[in-house]
């Protein structure tokens, strides 16, 4: 069972939101989880409806049965002064360093430090432990990068281990490589039935394969009902206008003579129709693309009005009755 | 719409598309927005457009997916624009394309500042070869670097570029800043020569604290990892004030008039807020915002018939037909809850229940099951429509002075000319038409 969950989808499919539903859907029954986010954009905190997260672990979400989801948004600068802080015990050193722009220089430019200063934090998470010997957290989720950058974001530590053959960065990337890359991680890819997403989705899942991450599951995020196909069309194609205009006038939407009101909406309605049906397909062929890569999905229904904390926590239900994600 | 709807809606200037791309001031337009809200196609349907009406185009794409790539025939990742067949130049215009290669562009940047050996030091040390092949910030400096050179080589009249992937959208503003001044930077200067930091005055106390750094960084790093930094520092302290250089002239050159911005969104609420901070930064930075660009707005041919009545409607035809049916022995609830279930699988084939009640109910039952499934179909289209519309005023209602054009939604990806085309169109078609 991984307590690693990274969740990446190529931008637009609702990372973020899955990310969140799973955190919350793995909070049962007194589990703790923490929701970590990486690019300081703030989007738990807008989910949450609360306040910006600081650099702090805080509790954000009660889940059912009494699970608790904490929230932290990672930042690398406080990442890095925390982590001399911690081994260096370089208090005014740091600052120093911070006044030069060496701090601002190594987060920001230097190859992959900012990227193993983030994974090491959730890394670290994982692995913690209360005085008890017990994990401090069930599992840890990861609002990650999009697909895009995904790989390279979780292997730099391998880049990192290279530049760095020897000392603590080095030691660092290591450790961090060796939680990432065993089965305690799994890296889960958000999409949409559309073509861009899933082909990013199957390309993204190569990668992470060919670099030696696991990869756990694909979210179909935002499905929508499919209200009408190809058969119901091809049934108005077969002449049924004049039953349809009909029972439009039935409904007390006009006439169904010729002009009348009714009989004016055919066209526009079959013409939606026909937009749907094709869309409809598309999702069809989507989604066979998706089972074919073969790793376990799940799906979830678009929320029409948004994803507030209501929906969120339908989200989280509908995850967990899909099984083990 | 009556004229009076539009004095009481507060409907925002139309973007006119056609008359930014005809401009010849009009030299450099970029796309910006954040992920997934079609930046690239929009970029690339603008430099169909503008080719097909005369301009001699060039589009920069940082990362287009494979097959629209294929469409304009960059499938190359060769960092050269290359001529995109099949556009109409009868208009005397013709479309470039390329394909950033981030990588190759700093190796250029290299090559060209250094004399060969200082380059080829620099070329294989392992520090630049990680942070060529695409760090944070590598990738929009590297795009903004671009831009320059395409700019300043003057070959085309107009390019449009479109922006990287980034975290945020507006990273792209910040990174050259930022690496321009790292580059240029004291930290730098500290890793070089330690010593001479300070001046007179606090050396002594700077020496001590500066021997430290070095002693804390190189206990970090590892001696190897500070020493291939320290070599490659030395090996780029001719290019660093040039970096600083193009990077301001980058900057200058994004805020000049003959730039125009044009921010990409979608009618969806996070897309717009960010489109919203989007046109906030750009005001503050002082860079020439054209517009709006909202893409994938749904209409509707039916728009007469709102959601409620059409809901309304197709109750009533569902209670008609299982009346119909249940003549037929079929339960009521039945026939309601299977067209549910399988709405809610989303993906279910099988037979649809309209063709699945044929057999037993008479036809009449069959078209208004239809004719229900019709209505529902409209109804989310119609609440679609609302929702959208009510987005959109909000990020109306916060920036009225920015100028709109949507562009309709199509059903499918968009992958050939004809399909950049089309949007193209849909891109430009001016507001008298567009007006509903």
């Amino acid at each position: 069972m991984s307590r690693l969950h990274v969740v990446s989808g190529k931008g637009g499919t609702g990372k973020t939101t899955v990310a969140a539903a799973l955190a919350l859907a793995l909070a049962t029954e007194g589990r703790r989880t923490l929701l970590v986010e990486v690019e300081g954009r703030q989007g738990i905190a807008q989910l949450f409806e609360t306040e910006a997260l600081p650099y702090e672990e805080r509790k954000i979400a009660v889940g059912p049965g009494g699970g608790e989801v904490h929230a932290l948004a990672i930042d690398a600068e406080r990442a890095l002064l925390d982590y001399l802080q911690m081994f260096y015990k370089l208090g005014g050193a740091g600052r120093a360093l911070k006044k030069l722009g060496a701090i601002d220089f190594a987060t920001t430019i230097a190859p992959g430090l900012r990227d193993v200063l983030l994974t090491g934090k959730a890394c670290e998470a994982v692995r913690r432990k209360d005085k008890t010997g017990r994990f401090l957290y069930d599992a840890v989720v990861m609002d990650a990068p999009p697909t895009g950058r995904i790989t390279r974001f979780l292997n730099v530590n391998d880049e990192v281990a290279g530049l760095a053959k020897i000392g603590p960065i080095h030691n660092q990337a290591q450790a961090v490589m060796r939680v990432l890359k065993s089965p305690e991680t799994a890296v889960h890819m958000v999409t949409l039935l559309e073509e861009m997403p899933v082909q990013e989705t199957a390309d993204g899942i190569a990668e992470l394969r060919a670099a030696g991450i696991p990869v756990g599951g694909i979210v179909i995020n935002m499905t929508r009902p499919a209200l009408l196909d190809n058969g119901d069309l091809d049934i108005a194609a077969r002449g049924a206008r004049t039953g349809i205009a009909k029972a439009l006038s039935q409904a007390g939407l006009g006439g169904a003579r010729r002009g009348g009101l009714a009989e004016r909406l055919i066209d526009p309605l079959l013409e939606q129709a026909r937009e749907h049906a094709e869309r409809v397909e598309l999702e069809r062929t989507e989604h066979a693309e998706l089972k074919a890569i073969g790793l376990p999905t799940y799906e979830l229904e678009l929320l029409p009005e948004g994803v507030d904390l209501a929906g969120l926590y339908r989200l989280a239900r509908d995850l967990r009755k899909q099984g083990p994600i | 719409m009556t004229s009076d709807d539009m004095t009481l809606d507060a409907s925002p200037p139309w973007l006119e598309v056609d008359a930014l791309l005809d401009d010849p001031r009009t030299r450099i337009v970029v796309c910006c927005g954040s992920g997934g809200v079609g930046k690239t196609t929009t970029a690339a349907a603008l430099g169909v457009r503008a080719a097909e009406r005369g301009r001699k185009a060039v589009v920069l794409t940082i990362d287009p997916a494979r097959r629209l790539a294929q469409s304009m025939g960059i499938s190359e990742l060769d960092n050269v624009p290359r001529q995109v067949k099949g556009v109409d130049e009868t208009a005397g215009g013709e479309l470039h394309a390329m394909m950033l290669d981030m990588k190759r562009t700093f190796d250029e940047i290299v090559e060209g500042h250094a004399d060969p050996d200082r380059a080829r030091a620099i070329l294989e040390n392992p520090f630049y070869q990680s942070l060529s092949a695409g760090f944070a910030g590598t990738q929009e400096y590297m795009a903004m670097e671009k831009l320059g050179q395409l700019r300043a080589g003057d070959e085309w009249d107009l390019i449009v570029v479109d922006t990287p992937p980034s975290r945020s959208a507006l990273d792209f503003l910040d990174a050259p800043k930022r690496l321009g001044s790292f580059l240029d930077g004291k930290f730098i200067r500290v890793l070089m020569a330690p010593a001479k930091v300070g001046g007179r005055a606090g050396m002594k106390f700077l020496n001590v604290g500066m021997s430290m750094m070095t002693g804390t960084l190189s206990k970090l790093m590892g001696g190897q990892l500070l020493r291939d930094v320290q070599t490659f520092v030395a090996a780029m302290d001719t290019m660093f004030g040039g970096f600083r250089t193009r990077a301001d002239a980058t900057y200058r050159l994004l805020q000049a008039p003959g730039t125009a911005f044009l921010v990409v969104a979608a009618p969806e609420r996070d897309a717009l807020r960010e489109a919203a901070y989007f046109v906030e930064r750009l005001a503050a930075e002082q860079m020439p915002l054209a517009g709006l660009v909202l893409n994938r707005v749904h209409g509707s041919g039916a728009a007469q018939l709102s959601a409620e009545r059409a809901l309304a409607a197709a109750e009533a035809l569902t209670e008609h037909a299982a009346e119909g049916a249940d003549a037929e022995n079929l339960e009521p609830s039945g026939i309601v809850d299977h067209h549910n279930g399988k709405a809610a699988s989303g993906t279910a084939g099988g037979p649809s229940p309209a063709a699945a009640t044929d057999q037993v109910a008479p036809t009449s039952a069959s078209a208004a099951q239809l004719a229900a499934g019709l209505l529902r179909l409209h109804a989310e289209r119609m609440q679609v429509l609302a929702r959208e519309r009510r987005t959109r005023d909000r990020f109306t209602a916060l920036h009225p002075e920015v100028p709109v054009t949507e562009v309709a939604a199509l059903p499918g990806d968009v992958h050939d000319l004809a399909g950049l085309r089309a949007i193209g169109d849909r891109l430009a078609l001016n507001s008298a038409e567009a007006d509903d």
